[in-house]
């Protein structure tokens, strides 16, 4: 089936990141439409949209905008893209290419939720992406999209361009509100669960991801309808996925959500094209590195929500990394627990001590000094973190970083469990010290 | 002299305007701070703290959290290699052992006429594009051995313009001019914002 591309139309328009080009392909209509209509029928647009959020958690983006609480002012929308899950790459691409899209998307939510101010939390390390919308901010304030007064109506919104300075944990949204304030990066405590009721400077606060925003104009234009109709049920729209690792042709493909399968993903020639050399498959991670792995059996899963939920891992954010035959297992689990554990930002003792030991005893492991009684170790130690070891996961942390260092032990363990062994067995040197001390 | 120049005294008043509380813009002035000095320094970090009005150990606090502010001296160019899940599936290791014969120094150290310096770093959102690195936060896709080697002689050479020198991040800023400026939302203000007023919404 075909359908219209929604957030990567423009990527392929060599100036479609300037607002000549924007304009060109009609570019803000979607907020003249809005304009048009008073805010609450904005608001519902997007609720029969279904829009489900684009970050990692999937939460509807209509019903988290129905979390503010009446009558409490201002309101801020907070702009998450901090784009750092590994295997995620589609936030940078629409900031890159497409930038007055997702300035349209800030207005027009503004516009719709009466929020007073818009910051746009740019991940640190993207450069050129923070270059295309500061010009793109500064063509669409010239041109009256943005600031004072927006195109002659009453509507007055600035959209600040912030940019972060390297910390995976900001993508979290209460630790972006932290950022955002000018403090460590660290999630705050639950409850509240939802910014919407106390976030920036404890007012009600909208925090949305690119992707999410990225679709607001083309809702408002075509209608919630329009947008509803496309996809499965509850996973609607289309969707951006980034295919990496070990395929044919890498790359960031828009499909329709939920009907598309991992294995027209992966395997169809018109996106990733198959494993390379002819190889076969050995596993995927099918929503970046805090998902749980899938492997062959879940090829034909559809990529839909409820569906990817049901079978024990989540799209999160929309990466998948494709490992073939030749993958070493524990080092690509090594790879992933060193992240979450470089990444944890030290607030909650069982992550901050957790994930830091897991890394350690993996490094033994890897250096040919594991022990047979590690395994049973490495699994304590991720049941400590996230009891039960359970989908979806049990948190004794503020936020899911955790939890997140437990899925690919518990895949790679349930699947290739003889490589670990092996590893261990091959170990024939008894270490004098004990191994994993600080460096 | 590490205190912000004048030139970009301006900027920071320009970017504290923009912000209903001060401190919010403090990552925004460690970078610019950044930018002319090429790290973070002490003195810095005391200017910065008496232009958002926190003490200087705040502005340490909230610095020391964040991998891109450097508070002692890296190279003139930082290469940041990639060794995220995808890029490690398709040869980050041996770029970065490559990167350490190739400089000839470790990871974290500078080499001896100050120009490089290399780490590894988590995933940089260029995942389809490995193995990756990032030069002062500009992408090198895909790169090979040979490809790295030319990076780092054109560099030495001069005849790579495009990379600024450490710390510039975006070339271009967000310029607003005060009469487009709607203002900063005062978190005082305890008033629905005029379009919601008008069109009666309560919502």
């Amino acid at each position: 089936m075909s359908i219209p591309l929604i957030t990567t139309s423009r990527w392929n328009i060599e100036d479609g990141h300037t607002l000549e080009g924007y304009l060109r392909t009609g570019g803000y209509q979607g907020l003249r439409r809005a304009l048009e209509m008073t805010p609450a029928q904005v608001h519902e647009e997007v609720k029969k949209a279904s829009l489900l959020g684009r970050g990692g958690a999937g939460f509807p983006a209509g019903i988290k905008w129905g979390f503010l609480p009446p009558d409490v002012w201002p309101r801020y929308l907070v702009v998450n893209g901090d784009e750092s899950e590994p295997g995620t790459y589609k936030d940078r691409l629409l900031i890159e290419r497409d930038p007055h899209q997702l300035i349209e998307g800030c207005v027009i939510t503004c516009f719709a939720l009466g929020l007073s101010q818009c910051f746009l939390y740019v991940r640190g390390e993207m450069a050129h992406g923070q270059e295309r919308i500061a010009s793109a901010l500064n063509e669409a304030y010239e041109h009256g999209y943005v600031g004072r007064n927006i195109l002659g109506t009453e509507l007055s919104v600035d959209v600040v361009l912030h940019w972060g300075a390297g910390a995976y944990i900001v993508g979290e949204e209460t630790a972006l509100i932290e950022s955002l304030e000018g403090n460590r990066g660290m999630p705050r405590l639950k409850p509240p669960y939802f910014p919407a009721s106390i976030g920036l400077y404890g007012k009600p606060t909208i925090v949305n991801n690119v992707e999410t925003l990225s679709n607001i104009p083309w809702i408002v234009e075509h209608g919630g309808d329009a947008f509803a109709k496309i996809g499965a049920e509850q996973s609607t729209g289309t969707r951006i996925f980034a295919v990496s690792g070990h395929v044919r042709n890498p790359g960031v493909f828009e499909v329709e959500f939920g009907t598309t399968t991992f294995r027209d993903l992966i395997m169809g020639d018109q996106y990733a094209g198959g494993i390379r050399d002819g190889n076969t498959i050995k596993a995927f991670i099918p929503g970046g590195a805090s998902a749980p792995w899938f492997f062959e059996e879940h090829l034909d899963t559809p990529l839909e929500k409820t569906t990817v939920d049901n079978e024990g891992s989540m799209l999160g954010s929309g990466a998948v990394v494709v490992m073939d035959e030749t993958t070493d297992i524990v080092k690509a689990c090594h790879n992933v627990v060193r992240f979450f554990s470089r990444e944890s930002c030290g607030k909650c003792t069982p992550c901050r001590e957790g994930t830091n030991w897991l890394e350690k005893i993996l490094d033994r492991i890897l250096n040919g000094y594991g022990r047979p009684e590690d395994i049973d170790l490495l699994l304590d130690v991720c049941d400590n973190i996230s009891p039960g070891i359970s989908w979806p996961p049990k948190q004794t942390t503020i936020c899911p970083l955790g939890p997140s260092a437990v899925s690919p032990i518990a895949s790679a363990l349930k699947r290739y469990r003889s490589e670990f062994d092996a590893y261990i067995t091959s170990n024939t040197d008894t270490p004098v010290t004990v191994n994993g001390g600080p460096a | 002299m590490s205190r912000l120049n004048e030139e970009n005294l301006r900027i920071a008043r320009q970017i504290l305007s923009r912000y209903p509380k001060k401190k919010s813009a403090l990552i925004p002035l460690l970078h610019l701070s950044q930018e002319q000095n090429g790290m973070v320094t002490n003195e810095a970090m005391e200017h910065i703290a008496e232009l958002v009005e926190v003490t200087p150990a705040e502005v340490l606090g909230t610095c020391s959290f964040y991998e891109m502010f450097k508070r002692h001296p890296v190279g003139e160019y930082q290469i940041n290699i990639c060794h995220g899940i995808s890029c490690h599936l398709l040869g980050a290791e041996d770029v970065l052992e490559h990167a350490e014969k190739s400089l000839g120094v470790k990871e974290g150290e500078i080499t001896q006429d100050g120009k490089f310096s290399f780490e590894g770093v988590e995933c940089i959102a260029a995942c389809t594009e490995a193995p990756c690195l990032q030069v002062n936060y500009r992408y090198v896709n895909r790169v090979s051995s040979d490809e790295f080697d030319q990076l780092v002689t054109d560099l030495k050479n001069g005849q790579n313009t495009q990379i600024p020198k450490h710390g510039t991040l975006a070339k271009t800023r967000q310029n607003i001019q005060s009469e487009k400026l709607a203002g900063p939302a005062e978190v005082e203000s305890a008033s629905p914002p005029v379009w919601l007023q008008r069109n009666k919404e309560d919502q």
